[in-house]
C-alpha cells in the first residue's frame, strides 16, 4: 500500500516538475510529436480502410480478400514490422508511419466492411426500389447505418495507434515513447511510469472523444435502447 | 398501361421464375398477382421497376419499353412497398416519407410539407413525424411504407405482400384503409400476395400463377370464383368459393318477405295466423326487438308480453353483401336473416334457401356478361 502511494507521489512529482513542461524533452513537445505520428497514421489508415471497407461491403465482391488481408495484417507484430522497415528503409519517419498505418488498417477495414454488409437486405432493397443510385444507396443508407461500427473501428485503431506510437522512440524518433525508452535504459522508473501515465491518459482522452463523436453523429433511430411506444 | 409481352425470367441454375408471360394491366385498378410460393409473382412485380431484368420479352409502361429509362429514374416514378416496410432506421418518419421527393431534388421544406400531408393521408398522427421507425409498431411502419411510396404521387404503385407480416386484426384494418385510400387516389396498383382471400378482397382483377411461373388465369374475382379455368385454380381459390361468391352479390338484391314481421302491439292470436314457427317482433319504428317462438307464446295479450329470443345479427341492405345475409340466416335462432335499411328499420326476412336463389340469378347475369364480352374487355385477354 505504501509502495503504491509512494509511486503515485513519484509520478505526481515527475508530472508537475517544471522541467517536464519546457523544451524538446518536455511533455508538450513529445506529446505533439506523438500526436503527429498517430494522427498521420490514422488518416492514411482511414483513407485505405474506409475506401476498401465501403467498396467491398457495398458490392460484396472481395469479402474473402478483406478478411484474409485483415487477419494477416493483425498477425504481424508491430514492433517487428518497425524494425524490419527501419532495417530496409533506414532511420526516418516513414518506417514508423508505415508500421502504424499497417496496424490501424485491419480494425477500420473489417468494421467498415461488416457495418455495410450488415445493413438489412430489406432496407437496401427498399433504397434501390425507391430509386436511389448505387452511390446514393451507399452514402444515404449504408454509411449512416454502418456508422456505429465504422466509429468503433476508428476508435480501436486510434487507441492502438496512440499506444503503439511509443515504439517510434526506438529508432530515435521521439514521441511519448522517448520517456519510456530512456527511463528503461537508465533504470529511471520515475520516468518510465510518468511517460506511461501520459500515454494512458491520452488513450482515455481518445476513447472519450469517440464516445462524444458517436453521440453526435449516430442517428438516435439506430440506438438499440430506443423505446417502443 | 403495364404490358408484359412474352416475358421470361430464367436463372443460370436452370430455374424458370417466369415463363412466357403476356399480360396487360388496366390503368387505375388494383391487379393482384397471387399464387403459391415459387410461382414467380414477386419476380413479375419486380420486373416492372427493373429490380429484376427479364431474360426475354418486353415490359412496357404506358407504351414505352422500360429498358429505355434509366433504372433509378424509372423507380422514382413508381411507388414501391415491400413486406417488412424496409424503412430507413436512421431517418425520422417524416424524412422516410420525404425520401423520393428529396431524390427528385425538391427543397427540404417542400419535401417535408408533402411528407406531413402523406402522414395524415395514411392515418398516422402528426406526433409520429419526429419518431424513428423502431419506435413504431409493425402496422404503423407499414403505413409509413405506403406513405413513402406515395411520396412523389406516382401513377403506379407496386406492393409486394405489404400486409402479410402483421397480425390478422391489423391486416384487416390496413386492407380496409387501403381500399379507402384507393377510392381517393385511383392509382394503378400491382399487388402481390399468397393469400387468396386478400386477393379477392382487394383485387379488381386477379392473376393466378402456378408453380413454374405460368399464368393460370387472369380474371375478375367474381369470374375467378364462378368459373375457375382448371383444377389448379379451383383448388387454389378453395373449397368455399361458392360462399365467397356471395360477397359479390349486393344484399339489396336479396328477395325479402314481410310475412313473419309483426309489431309488438299485435295480439298473440295474430302471430299464430302467419304460419311460421318464429315471428320477428318490431317496435313502432320497425326496429327489430327479437324473435318470438310461436309455440311458446302466451294464450292471450300482445307480442310485447311474449318471451323473446335474441336477434342474432342483422344485415344491412345498404353496404352489406349476400354473404353477410347468409351468415345472418345461419346464426339466427329462426334461421331467418333480418334485412334492415340505413335507419335500422326492418325491410323483411329471408332464409338460406331463398338466399340461394340470388346466387342463381347472379350466376345467370355473370354468364350473360361473360358471353357478351368474351375477348373484348376480358382483362389481359388471350390467357383464358
Amino acid at each position: 500500500m505504501n509502495d503504491l502511494l509512494n509511486q503515485i507521489r513519484l509520478v505526481a512529482d515527475w508530472l508537475t516538475s517544471s522541467k517536464q513542461w519546457h523544451g524538446d524533452d518536455g511533455i508538450p513537445h513529445r506529446l505533439l510529436e506523438h500526436l503527429t505520428y498517430s494522427g498521420l497514421s490514422l488518416l492514411f489508415a482511414a483513407l485505405i480502410g474506409l475506401t476498401f471497407g465501403l467498396l467491398v461491403g457495398h458490392t460484396g465482391r472481395g469479402a474473402f480478400a478483406v478478411a484474409s488481408v485483415a487477419n494477416l495484417a493483425r498477425a504481424v507484430p508491430t514492433f517487428g514490422l518497425v524494425v524490419l522497415v527501419v532495417t530496409l528503409a533506414g532511420l526516418s519517419t516513414t518506417p514508423v508511419l508505415v508500421a502504424l498505418v499497417a496496424l490501424a488498417i485491419p480494425p477500420i477495414l473489417i468494421n467498415t466492411f461488416e457495418g455495410v454488409r450488415g445493413v438489412d437486405p430489406d432496407t437496401r432493397d427498399a433504397a434501390r426500389g425507391v430509386g436511389m443510385t448505387e452511390w446514393e444507396v451507399l452514402v444515404r443508407v449504408e454509411v449512416p447505418m454502418a456508422l456505429p461500427l465504422i466509429l468503433l473501428g476508428l476508435r480501436v485503431a486510434a487507441i492502438q495507434v496512440v499506444a503503439t506510437a511509443t515504439v517510434a522512440a526506438y529508432p530515435g524518433l521521439g514521441g511519448l515513447g522517448r520517456f519510456i525508452v530512456d527511463g528503461l535504459s537508465r533504470n529511471d522508473y520515475e520516468l518510465v511510469i510518468g511517460g506511461s501515465t501520459v500515454v494512458v491518459v491520452l488513450a482515455l482522452v481518445v476513447q472519450i472523444l469517440f464516445t462524444a463523436l458517436r453521440r453526435f453523429v449516430v442517428s438516435p433511430g439506430l440506438r438499440v435502447s430506443a423505446s417502443r411506444t | 398501361m403495364i404490358r408484359f409481352d412474352a416475358v421470361s425470367k430464367n436463372y443460370p441454375n436452370g430455374t424458370t421464375a417466369v415463363d412466357e408471360l403476356s399480360l396487360e394491366l388496366a390503368e387505375g385498378g388494383i391487379t393482384v398477382l397471387v399464387g403459391p410460393s415459387g410461382c414467380g409473382k414477386t419476380t413479375t412485380l419486380r420486373m416492372i421497376n427493373r429490380m429484376v431484368e427479364p431474360t426475354a420479352g418486353t415490359v412496357s409502361l404506358r407504351g414505352r419499353d422500360i429498358r429505355e429509362v434509366h433504372a433509378p429514374e424509372l423507380r422514382r416514378g413508381i411507388g414501391y412497398v415491400i413486406q417488412h416496410a424496409g424503412l430507413f432506421p436512421h431517418r425520422t418518419i417524416l424524412d422516410n416519407i420525404a425520401t423520393v421527393p428529396l431524390l427528385l431534388g425538391w427543397s427540404r421544406k417542400k419535401a417535408r410539407a408533402r411528407a406531413a400531408e402523406l402522414l395524415e393521408l395514411v392515418g398516422l398522427p402528426s406526433e409520429m413525424a419526429k419518431r424513428y421507425p423502431n419506435q413504431l409498431s409493425g402496422g404503423q411502419q407499414q403505413r409509413v411504407g405506403v406513405a413513402r411510396a406515395l411520396g412523389a404521387d406516382p401513377p403506379v404503385l407496386l406492393m409486394d405482400e405489404p400486409f402479410s407480416a402483421v397480425d390478422p386484426i391489423v391486416r384487416a384494418e390496413l386492407q380496409a384503409e387501403f381500399i379507402r385510400l384507393q377510392k381517393e387516389l385511383h392509382k394503378t396498383i400491382v399487388f402481390v400476395t399468397h393469400d387468396i382471400d386478400e386477393a379477392i378482397r382487394l383485387g379488381d382483377n386477379i392473376a393466378v400463377f402456378r408453380t413454374g411461373g405460368k399464368l393460370a388465369q387472369f380474371d375478375t374475382p367474381e369470374r375467378l370464383l364462378a368459373h375457375p379455368a382448371d383444377d389448379f385454380v379451383a383448388g387454389f381459390v378453395g373449397q368455399d368459393r361458392g360462399i365467397r361468391r356471395l360477397s359479390f352479390v349486393k344484399a339489396a338484391e336479396v328477395p325479402l318477405r314481410e310475412g313473419p314481421v309483426l309489431p309488438e302491439t299485435s295480439p298473440v292470436a295474430r302471430a299464430r295466423t302467419v304460419d311460421e314457427p318464429w315471428v320477428l317482433v318490431v317496435d313502432e319504428a320497425r326496429r327489430p326487438l327479437g324473435w318470438a317462438a310461436v309455440a311458446g307464446l302466451p294464450d292471450t295479450g300482445t307480442l310485447a308480453d311474449a318471451p323473446l329470443a335474441p336477434l342474432g345479427h342483422t344485415f344491412s341492405l345498404v353496404g352489406d353483401s349476400a354473404r353477410a345475409a347468409l351468415d345472418a340466416a345461419l346464426l339466427s335462432p329462426s334461421r331467418l336473416a333480418v334485412g334492415v335499411d340505413a335507419e335500422g328499420a326492418v325491410v323483411g326476412v329471408a332464409d338460406a334457401y331463398e338466399l340461394s336463389a340470388v346466387m342463381a340469378a347472379a350466376e345467370a347475369v355473370a354468364a350473360e356478361a361473360a358471353a357478351g364480352d368474351a375477348g373484348a374487355d376480358a382483362p389481359g385477354g388471350g390467357e383464358r
